[in-house]
């Protein structure tokens, strides 16, 4: 049987109760993205800004369970700096790793490690996947811009 | 009584607690059966064959038209077989919105369930019709009072949930369609919730329209039922154009055949129609009295379970419905559900397709249990073993305060 202890970590409990990143900048710069699980009534926000090909900023809110939530805090802080393609090929491989797909270990995911265990959890992949996706669609409409 | 002895689902799965049941209720062996009869002693088209597995069959399907017919206390060609209730309430709605004209009024309320509730919104937007919302009552309930606040000569369409999905609450549905037919408004009722726990008469609501699913009642997916009263289906158009429905086809002209087949457009889905009659049978041994008594007495038990656990909210609280609409105080629906679901617990948990209600209660989700008459105490019991084990489950991570 899968472990619900493997999906209630510390570290997801700590960007549960305390988000980074937290708030809409709504400024000039920004791009945003609304995201919305229907059925469990999940709501992402995720707002990027890019500056000279690097992620300079990520912001979030919203509101849903605790694993959507803390993805989104965790993904923030991860990608924060980050080169536009490195962020979405982390995003990528993060997305691979939660629905239990092949996804390439070498790439470090940093502290979205920590999510590893959604993948015994089919269910909750959902709401371990919509910020990241909100963050890859506000990245993919910048790249286009670009 | 065991009835879990009749669903085979316990035989693979002996510890599961299954509380479910409003989302979709399990199904006896009775109506697998027939299902597989359909395909193993039949299998041919109905309607239209001239040889024995045809015209057996379509004696079959017309036999569960009229034991439904029978059920719900309507005649034979009233009973339309749809795909679900979703497909009901929405043929309604989609035949009706014609007669709509801008500044009609529509009736309707924030306990629907979205298929309740959205085809008429589309409807209204369409024809420029008015939405009204009948104002609930502080426990979320629906009153004729109320409803008379909202009713007007403008009035033309009233549609309701005999019994609101997440709460629980029964509508007081009668008294509605009598003063809804006082303003010449015509009535069409979800009965979604209602109709697998207790006595359908759709001649005593005197509803005009009346929807359900059969998977919710012990019965096959991808069925439903359609019953609306004999002289408003002659005078609607069908919503959907194909084969059997028709009388007489040229290259510049249609006839329809008569009620019901004339909204059954194509070849219906017979294996579920003999799997409903099956359904139809198994709920008329186990008899509503028993289904009413064991709804009140479960719900009531886990209720009065749940109360003593401080850490619980309950949000219908207030009568005997075989739903519980909760959640756990601080503890988002969706990370409490998997913990159940990990303790072998099914419950519901989000929106429950109706989020205008979730909104009207200012919660972003909820947990639901519901009840059938096959669980028992002991499921109960363990449903409240494991909301306690949850409970300590998040203050040791750190999720509880």
């Amino acid at each position: 049987m899968s472990d619900m202890n493997s999906i209630y970590r510390q570290v997801i409990m700590d960007h549960y109760k305390n988000p980074r990143n937290k708030g809409l900048k709504e400024e000039e710069g920004y791009v945003l993205c609304h995201l919305k699980n229907p059925s469990c009534g999940d709501m992402i926000n995720v707002e990027s800004k890019i500056q000279n090909g690097l992620v300079s900023d990520i912001r979030q809110d919203g509101q849903g369970c605790s694993i959507c939530c803390a993805s989104a805090s965790i993904i923030s802080e991860t990608l924060k700096g980050k080169s536009v393609k490195d962020a979405l090929n982390i995003i990528d491989n993060y997305l691979k790793m939660v629905s239990n797909e092949e996804y390439d270990k070498s790439i470090d995911l940093d502290e979205l490690a920590v999510f590893e265990g959604i993948k015994d959890f089919p269910a909750r992949v959902r709401c371990a996947s919509i910020a990241a996706q909100a963050l890859r669609k506000t990245l993919e409409k910048e790249e286009k811009n670009a | 009584m065991n009835y879990k002895q009749y669903f085979p689902v316990f035989q693979n799965r002996k510890d599961m607690v299954y509380l479910d049941s409003a989302a979709s209720s399990l199904k006896p062996k009775k109506v697998s059966d027939a299902i597989t009869d359909y395909y193993n002693f039949y299998s041919g088209n109905i309607e239209r064959g001239v040889y024995p597995i045809s015209f057996e069959a379509t004696a079959i399907v017309e036999k569960v038209r009229e034991k439904i017919a029978l059920f719900i206390n309507a005649s034979k060609e009233e009973v339309i077989f749809t795909r679900g209730c979703t497909d009901s309430l929405n043929t309604v709605a989609l035949s009706l919105k014609e007669n709509l004209k801008k500044g009609d009024e529509i009736i309707t309320t924030e306990l629907e369930h979205h298929s309740s509730f959205l085809p008429w919104l589309k409807a209204s937007e369409e024809k420029g019709a008015v939405i009204k919302f009948i104002p609930l009552t502080e426990e979320g309930k629906i009153t004729v009072d109320n409803f008379k606040k909202v009713l007007s000569d403008k009035t033309k369409i009233v549609a309701i949930s005999h019994v609101s999905n997440v709460m629980g609450y029964l509508t007081p549905v009668k008294e509605i369609i009598a003063l809804s037919h006082i303003k010449g408004a015509i009535v069409s009722v979800d009965g979604a919730q209602a109709a697998p726990h207790m006595k359908i008469d759709v001649k005593d609501l005197d509803a005009d329209f009346y929807s359900f699913s059969f998977h919710k009642m012990c019965g096959p997916t991808g069925l439903g039922v359609l019953y609306g009263k004999k002289e408003l289906l002659n005078s609607m158009e069908p919503v959907e154009l194909g084969g059997e429905m028709n009388d007489e086809v040229s290259k510049d002209n249609v006839t329809y055949k008569n009620i019901p087949y004339k909204f059954e457009a194509g070849t219906m889905p017979i294996a579920e129609i003999f799997g409903a009659g099956a359904a139809i049978d198994f709920l008329n041994e186990v008899g509503f009295g028993y289904i009413e008594k064991r709804d009140k007495e479960l719900s009531g038990y886990a209720k009065k379970l749940l109360r003593s656990i401080p850490e619980i909210v309950i949000y219908n609280d207030y009568e005997e419905s075989p739903i519980i609409a909760f959640n756990i105080k601080g503890i988002h629906s969706h990370d409490a559900v998997s913990f159940y679901s990990e303790n072998n617990v099914c419950l519901r948990a989000g929106l429950h397709c109706a989020e205008p209600l979730h909104k009207w209660l200012n919660i972003t989700a909820s947990l639901r249990a519901s009840f059938y008459f096959y669980n028992d105490e002991s499921d109960v019991e363990k449903f409240i073993f494991v909301t306690k084990k949850a409970i300590a489950f998040f203050k040791e991570v750190g999720y509880l305060e």
